[in-house]
């Protein structure tokens, strides 16, 4: 029986610059939740949230009032450590306060350092150890496939963690049993926490290697709304293999001082006037235009 | 001497008693549980056959998945299975899973707390002449120590296959250890199996023995043999090792007053113990924990190692005299 499936609905100019000002805003909003956390990771989640706003305000089947409704698509996060972006987006997309996002990583707080499933309706999976969500997501994917459900598993992944060993056991595995399903979307920002990725175990050439293991791999500008939705179309409608975006970003883009710089990989803005210059550059796209309520 | 609540084989002694390795039943308590519940599906690491998942597969060929020598994508995989709603158990030798897969387990498994069902064949160093690498003994200290985990070692082939039932039908990850050797069949389908009970398989106020797995029949013999000596020994089998049966196991601290552990794993973080950490805060009492000592197997046949790592009946007994004078 074909598998009756969900589709990713075509977007105008004026919906993609609406997506891109929400992007900003989470952008903002991740900054200003890490410093009254005082420790998380900045880049990664900047570098992701068009992505996330892309995945949330447009691609995904879901509904932030039933969490848990049966034909939502799954979205897996691999690398945990980006959840600041996750739980930022979310609160825009209603899931819950965005008040609640001054919590993040504070005694009590849904907002675990990395994010726990059991803490917050709307998360899929528990990570942090890197690897693990990829696989899950595969798992979630095969299930799909096997009971014939109409919905699509997403896993975001870091590039770092294609240097875990179980990430390939299961594109291996996705690959044999033709989850056409699942998209992997790996944020390629080129940094982690010891330096650039090339310089301590190169990935390249990426695209070749998700080919050799029977994947249909494309690559995106991660920066790019329009880019971003119609490689998730292209994911869902194919047929015979699982789909991977290497999604180019840069990480801690927005913000000038960040971008590209592995040590911010892992910090937050140190104080309030870092975090200042970095909120006038989002709120300003940049110098490009001023803005009186800074 | 036999408690006859029990229900154990009359053939308990006998040389004729029926033999199989415990991995048989839980082959067959997996179609049983297959056939009970359509959400139930095994996974395999290249093991099908020796793990005893191909019946399973034989019966339901679309609920079983082969994931070649991937052992930590098999816990994390079928994790994400459990989580869009299957009850996935996972086979491997226990040296690989959860030998190579503790992390995975503990994240997707435990932490997320979902139905993830690992089961480790060919667990102590009865896997005979393969050797230690193959031969695991940690594996109960490492699922033990996780919260939300559930750990059974059965007894037989018929208690394997009761515990492979009871495992699918609880919520939350539970591990599942086997053997390799055909061990006898000391149990019946009468026999009282729960998780979370220790049975009471003989009477005696003398000395306790508590043990796990196979080794439970060595436990019997031992107290056969004490009976000789006029000491009566009360052998528990153990097979829920998490969650214990606290109550089971103080009773028998209170009124035998000496204890000797038996199980086929290093003693260290092993059934004995839990049972000496649940002692030493509520009830104080002496122990003797036969087991692995801090070391590896080796090749040899099940027999020669058993003896040769002081596991068997006669070293049992020799124990249970040495701590009665403890008392």
């Amino acid at each position: 029986m074909p598998q009756r499936r969900h589709t990713v609905s075509a977007i105008t100019d004026g919906d993609v610059r609406k997506l891109e000002l929400i992007a900003n805003t989470i952008r903002e909003d991740i900054l200003t939740m890490l410093v009254a956390a005082g420790s998380g990771h900045s880049a990664g989640p900047l570098g992701m949230a068009d992505i996330f706003t892309a995945l949330y305000f447009h691609i995904l089947h879901h509904d932030p009032r039933r969490p848990q409704w049966l034909e939502r698509d799954r979205l897996f996060l691999s690398n945990g450590h980006i959840v600041p972006v996750r739980y930022a987006t979310m609160a825009h997309a209603g899931y819950f306060p965005k008040s609640e996002l001054k919590t993040l990583r504070k005694f009590g707080s849904r907002l675990q350092g990395h994010p726990e499933m059991h803490f917050l309706p709307g998360l899929e999976n528990t990570s942090g150890p890197l690897g693990d969500g990829s696989s899950q997501a595969v798992g979630t994917a095969y299930v799909a496939k096997m009971d014939g459900s109409p919905w699509h598993t997403y896993c975001i992944m870091s590039d770092g963690e294609l240097e875990c060993g179980i990430t390939w056991e299961a594109a291996l595995f996705a690959a044999r049993n033709q989850l056409n399903n699942l998209t992997w979307i790996i944020d390629r920002n080129n940094i982690q926490i010891d330096g650039y990725t090339e310089d301590i175990m190169p990935l390249e050439p990426l695209h070749d290697k998700f080919a050799a293991f029977g994947w249909n791999v494309l690559e995106i500008d991660g920066h790019n709304i329009r880019d971003i939705i119609n490689a998730c179309d292209r994911g869902e409608s194919t047929w015979e293999a699982p789909t991977v975006i290497i999604a180019h970003t840069i990480p801690g883009k927005g913000v000038s001082f960040m971008e590209c710089e592995p040590s911010w990989h892992g910090k937050p803005p140190k104080d309030k006037k870092e975090l200042g210059a970095a909120l006038k550059e989002l709120r300003t796209l940049g110098g490009k235009i001023s803005n009186e309520t800074l | 001497m036999v408690v006859p609540s029990a229900k154990l084989t009359k053939e308990l002694f006998s040389k004729t008693i029926k033999a199989e390795p415990t991995r048989n039943g839980f082959g067959k308590g997996l179609i049983e549980a297959g056939k009970r519940s359509d959400a139930v599906v095994a996974l395999c690491a290249d093991l099908s056959e020796s793990t005893r998942v191909l019946d399973f597969k034989n019966t339901f060929p679309n609920r079983f998945i082969q994931m070649g020598v991937s052992e930590q994508s098999l816990a994390a995989i079928a994790a994400g299975m459990a989580l869009a709603g299957k009850i996935p158990f996972i086979a491997s030798y226990a040296a690989f899973s959860p030998g190579r897969n503790w992390e995975q387990i503990r994240t997707t498994g435990c932490l997320q707390n979902v139905n993830l069902k690992i089961v480790g064949a060919h667990a102590g160093v009865s896997v005979g002449p393969d050797g230690a690498t193959h031969q695991m003994t940690e594996d109960i200290a490492l699922m033990r120590v996780l919260p939300n985990m559930t750990v059974l070692v059965p007894c037989d082939a018929i208690e394997a296959e009761k515990a492979t039932i009871a495992a699918a039908e609880i919520n939350g990850p539970v591990y599942i250890r086997l053997g390799r050797e055909s061990t006898p069949i000391f149990t019946t389908e009468k026999s009282p199996f729960q998780i979370g009970k220790a049975q009471v398989l003989t009477k005696g106020n003398d000395v306790a023995i508590i043990a796990c797995g196979p080794l439970v029949h060595e436990a019997l013999k031992a107290a056969r043999d004490l009976e000789k000596s006029g000491i009566e020994a009360r052998v528990i089998n153990c097979a829920s090792i998490k969650p214990l049966d606290t109550e089971t196991i103080m009773k028998a601290a209170k009124e035998c007053g000496a204890i000797v552990t038996v199980e086929e794993a290093q003693i260290a973080g092993g059934m004995g113990s839990a049972i000496c950490e649940l002692l030493s805060e509520e009830c104080p009492t002496p122990v003797i924990r036969i087991g692995m000592q801090d070391e590896f197997g080796q090749s040899g046949t099940p027999d020669e190692l058993l003896e040769h790592y002081h596991l068997t009946a006669p070293w049992i007994v020799k124990a249970a005299k040495h701590i009665l004078k403890k008392k």
